[in-house]
């Protein structure tokens, strides 16, 4: 069946003019509390988008809602001008760390092969090809030496890294990615921007909520800026100005420097 | 009353005072999200109450003395509940593993302890069975006069500490950070639990007193979101189901007490669940249509 | 009791092979409900199949195995569903849902037993908490030799052909679909956004669960599914952090408990001296809970006495 989606899946080229993402009317409610509303946006064919705003501001609660696990009340959403539903092997998401048990009795390569099981279909054995491509996606994030350890025994970054090569061995040709960045060491945080940028050199979109502002502009091409509503979007020299980071984010940062350190 | 017989009377004031007390109790579990640690309890008395009743026949008293059953089923219970707590603490195991185990483990064991006892020639076991499923119908006024008192006890206490309950019920890392003694209030909610739990045994069995500990609380949470308005609404639940339950099977010899006052506990739930206004399912999508129509009136496109 | 080869072959075979696949396909099943971190779903659904087990009875007026199993597996599933609808639609929280569920039917059981039809063969809530091991019998054996006779397994009793077929079928489809399973109860996201639908995987954990413990029901009762869907699943756990370990050394804790259970039940009390049996299911479960306690204690790196050691030297390098 799945194989069946895949075959269907329908990819514009880049100029065709139809964006990766394409965005219509979203609002999202938790529990009576409007948490997005009214979001229109869309996003371009390729790149690196940051998702900026500050805490509450609906980030990942967008990316939940634009991948279906979070039900949207109103809205429509389109992947590369089609449904979800139809074009879901097209994408690949990396969520924030704490919400997987680091107990279970899983390796980092069976963590990294995890990401194939859209590509392999119900019932499939894991082949010896899909098992390699896990391995160089590990090798991709340099976590190929620890490619058998227990996912609870690797340290914070070593786990984030993991996620990545996940999400790489989707071979999506768009990726959400939540806070990747969020709480790693430096030499994690020098590999996930180098993937960052081979995803983008291969000329696919990657779109990751991002806490830093100050770093946004030396990493992102583009920006969207929430705060329960859009604030404001478009490439991260036109969108990031003073004037929006005050709308988004009230006073706090006016003290902001921006551009790189 | 008069179409009431004194019998009846008297089931119907003790389930009563039963639903009442469990319903309040209950509140702190299901706050708390322990609503299954209440399952664990009350199957691990089964050992207790057959090694007492094992004790009492060695000691030449009589096995079937209520307080020394009780005083078993109080003792494994509260065994059961600290290895859980144990197993949560000390291993990788997760809490639902720690209660199912330790559950499934003693009621075993009780099970093994029972088998022995009826092979015992001097026993008459005939009472112990009782403890598994209750037998509301048998209660005597003594008994009932017992849950009454029950009931008061357990609403004093928690009238008393109301303010240390609830603040262990919501945070009790906050708590325990404040300087409350989270250690020693949380036992004193346990032993309430455990009361209730023991002396309701033998009115509604071992499976259904976990239902007038869970059901009457769950059923509140959905009218409030007030812990006070919580725990009359949870008593006032449990008290209804355990006389409308009583009075029903009074009238319908072949409706066993317990098993109809927990059916009606549950249609309360369901029905709570349906047409609650606060947080109940209705309400809510109500609310959220009323949301989503605000918003397309607004000229959202969608 | 002294243990002659008729006796051991036809009391005593057939209620160790009962037990054993009982033990196997529980244990195999409960390694998901264990990982997913719904242990407790096994409790919900062997008190709940109870009254899907008197129903199945009343609609077709017979003690027959297949009216009453289908009734049971329906129960178990309609449990299922109704725990997922309460915890989403009603926002209760897993636990309290499965309590006032699975109460809720256990009770309704009840009632449904106290009616006419049901109280005049003994259909009695004992069975169904205790189960009968001791009541399968394999008459057609009289001495070892007759088991090298194929005709003669074909008269294996009802009860455990079903077990051994139970079994099959689960180790198959998990077997199958293995990775989906692992995935879903590893990362249930994840899976949802490859499209692999974790609620339909999350229900059929549910219905294997059912299906082994449906199953098993009738032989060893509803407690001692609870211990064999827990216990040896988490006891594995102490023992290893792969998937393929874990539903080994599972299977393993699982068959020796069954046995061992069993044995101890049947055997123990005459070899201390005592003319009697004592009840094997709530001995399995028994056994069941020591090995997990030791594992617990002695398991070479998670157990606790392994902790305390390693923290302790830890502590004397720094």
């Amino acid at each position: 069946m799945l194989q069946r989606l895949l075959s269907d899946n329908f990819i514009p080229s880049a100029d065709a003019g139809v964006g990766a993402l394409a965005v219509s009317g979203l609002s999202v409610a938790y529990h009576q509390r409007l948490v997005l509303r009214d979001i229109t946006w869309t996003a371009p064919a390729h790149g690196l988008v940051a998702i900026v705003g500050p805490n509450g501001a609906g980030k990942s609660t967008f990316l939940k809602a634009v991948l279906g696990l979070v039900p949207a009340l109103t809205g429509n959403i389109e992947i590369y001008g089609r449904p979800l539903k139809r074009q879901r092997a097209l994408i690949g998401y990396v969520p924030q760390r704490e919400s997987v048990d680091w107990d279970f009795p899983v390796s980092a390569l069976d963590v990294v092969t995890m990401g194939r099981y859209g590509l392999i279909g119900w019932g499939r054995r894991i082949t010896g090809k899909h098992r390699a491509a896990a391995m160089q996606a590990l090798d991709r994030v340099g976590m190929a030496d620890l490619a058998h350890r227990q996912i609870g025994q690797l340290s914070g970054g070593q786990q984030q890294r993991v996620f990545l090569a996940r999400a790489l061995a989707q071979e999506a040709r768009l990726y959400f990615m939540d806070e990747p960045l969020a709480g790693v060491d430096a030499a994690t945080e020098q590999t996930i921007l180098a993937v960052l940028r081979e995803l983008d050199a291969e000329g696919r979109t990657v779109i990751c909520v991002h806490h830093d502002l100050q770093t946004v502009a030396e990493t992102f091409d583009h920006v969207l800026m929430l705060n329960g509503e859009l604030v404001a979007a478009g490439p991260v020299y036109e969108a990031l100005t003073e004037d929006n980071l005050r709308r988004a984010y009230g006073q706090r940062a006016s003290g902001l420097r921006l551009g790189p350190r | 009353m008069e179409m009431v017989g004194h019998n009846t009377l008297v089931v119907l004031l003790g389930a009563t005072a039963l639903g009442l007390a469990a319903g309040m109790v209950g509140c702190f579990m299901v706050l708390r999200r322990r609503a299954l640690v209440s399952d664990a309890l009350s199957h691990a008395t089964l050992p207790g109450i057959v090694t007492a009743f094992l004790t009492g026949l060695a000691l030449g008293i009589d096995g079937r003395s209520l307080p020394l059953l009780l005083a078993g089923a109080a003792i494994s219970g509260v065994i059961a509940v600290l290895t859980i707590q144990a197993i949560k603490r000390w291993t990788r195991l997760t809490e639902d593993a720690a209660i199912g185990a330790v559950l499934s483990v003693f009621f075993g064991a009780g099970v093994v302890l029972l088998s022995v006892v009826q092979e015992l020639p001097a026993a008459n076991a005939a009472g112990l069975k009782g403890f598994i499923f209750g037998q509301t119908a048998a209660m005597r006024s003594g008994e009932a006069m017992g849950l009454g008192a029950l009931a008061l006890v357990a609403a004093a206490l928690i009238w008393l500490f109301f303010k240390e309950f609830r603040l262990l019920a919501f945070d009790e890392g906050f708590a325990r950070a404040a300087g409350w003694p989270t250690g020693r209030i949380d036992l004193a909610l346990m032993a309430l639990v455990t009361l209730v739990t023991v002396v309701g045994l033998q009115t509604v069995g071992l499976v259904l007193i976990i239902a007038l500990l869970i059901t009457p609380a769950a059923t509140a949470r959905f009218w409030t979101d007030d812990l006070a308005a919580m725990l009359i609404i949870a008593g006032g639940v449990g008290a209804v189901s355990g006389g409308v339950g009583a009075l029903l099977s009074s009238r319908f010899a072949d409706l066993p007490a317990g098993a109809i006052i927990v059916l009606v506990a549950t249609s309360l739930f369901f029905i709570s669940l349906i047409i609650a206004p606060s947080r109940g399912l209705l309400g809510r999508s109500l609310r959220r249509a009323r949301l989503r129509r605000a918003l397309l009136a607004r000229g959202i496109t969608g | 009791m002294t243990l002659d080869a008729a006796t051991f072959l036809s009391v005593d075979l057939p209620a160790l092979l009962a037990a054993l696949f009982a033990c196997l396909s529980c244990a195999l099943v409960g390694n998901f409900l264990v990982l997913r971190r719904q242990a407790l779903m096994g409790d919900a659904i062997s008190h709940a199949v109870l009254p899907g087990i008197v129903a199945g009875f009343l609609v077709a007026g017979t003690r027959d195995t297949v009216p009453m199993l289908a009734g049971a597996l329906t129960a178990a599933l309609v449990a299922g569903v109704m725990i997922e609808l309460v915890r989403r639609l009603g926002r209760v929280e897993a636990g309290a849902a499965m309590g006032v569920v699975f109460t809720g039917l256990f009770a309704l059981g009840v009632v449904l037993i106290e009616q006419g039809p049901a109280r005049q063969i003994d259909l009695d809530a004992d069975c169904v908490l205790y189960g009968q091991l001791e009541a399968i019998l394999w008459l057609a054996p009289n001495g070892w030799s007759d088991l090298t006779d194929p005709a003669l397994w074909a008269t294996l009793p009802r009860q455990v052909v079903q077990l051994v077929a139970v079994f099959a079928l689960c180790l198959v489809i998990i077997l199958i679909f293995l990775k989906e399973l692992t995935l879903v109860c590893f990362d249930p996201a994840l899976a949802d956004t490859l499209g692999l639908k974790s609620g339909l995987v999350q229900h059929g954990i549910v219905g294997l669960a059912a299906l082994a413990a449906i199953a098993a029901f009738e032989a060893v009762g509803s407690i001692l599914v609870i211990a064999m869907l827990i216990c040896p699943a988490a006891t594995a756990r102490l023992y290893t952090d792969r998937m393929g370990t874990q539903l080994v050394v599972s299977l393993l804790v699982g068959g020796v408990t069954g046995l061992g259970g069993y044995a101890l039940a049947a055997f123990g009390p005459s070899l201390l001296g005592y003319d009697m049996a004592v009840n094997a299911a709530g001995s399995i479960a028994v056994l069941a809970g020591v090995i997990l306690g030791l594992s617990i204690l002695l398991a070479p790196r998670y157990g606790v006495l392994a902790r305390a050691t390693g923290r302790a030297m830890r502590g004397a390098a720094a």
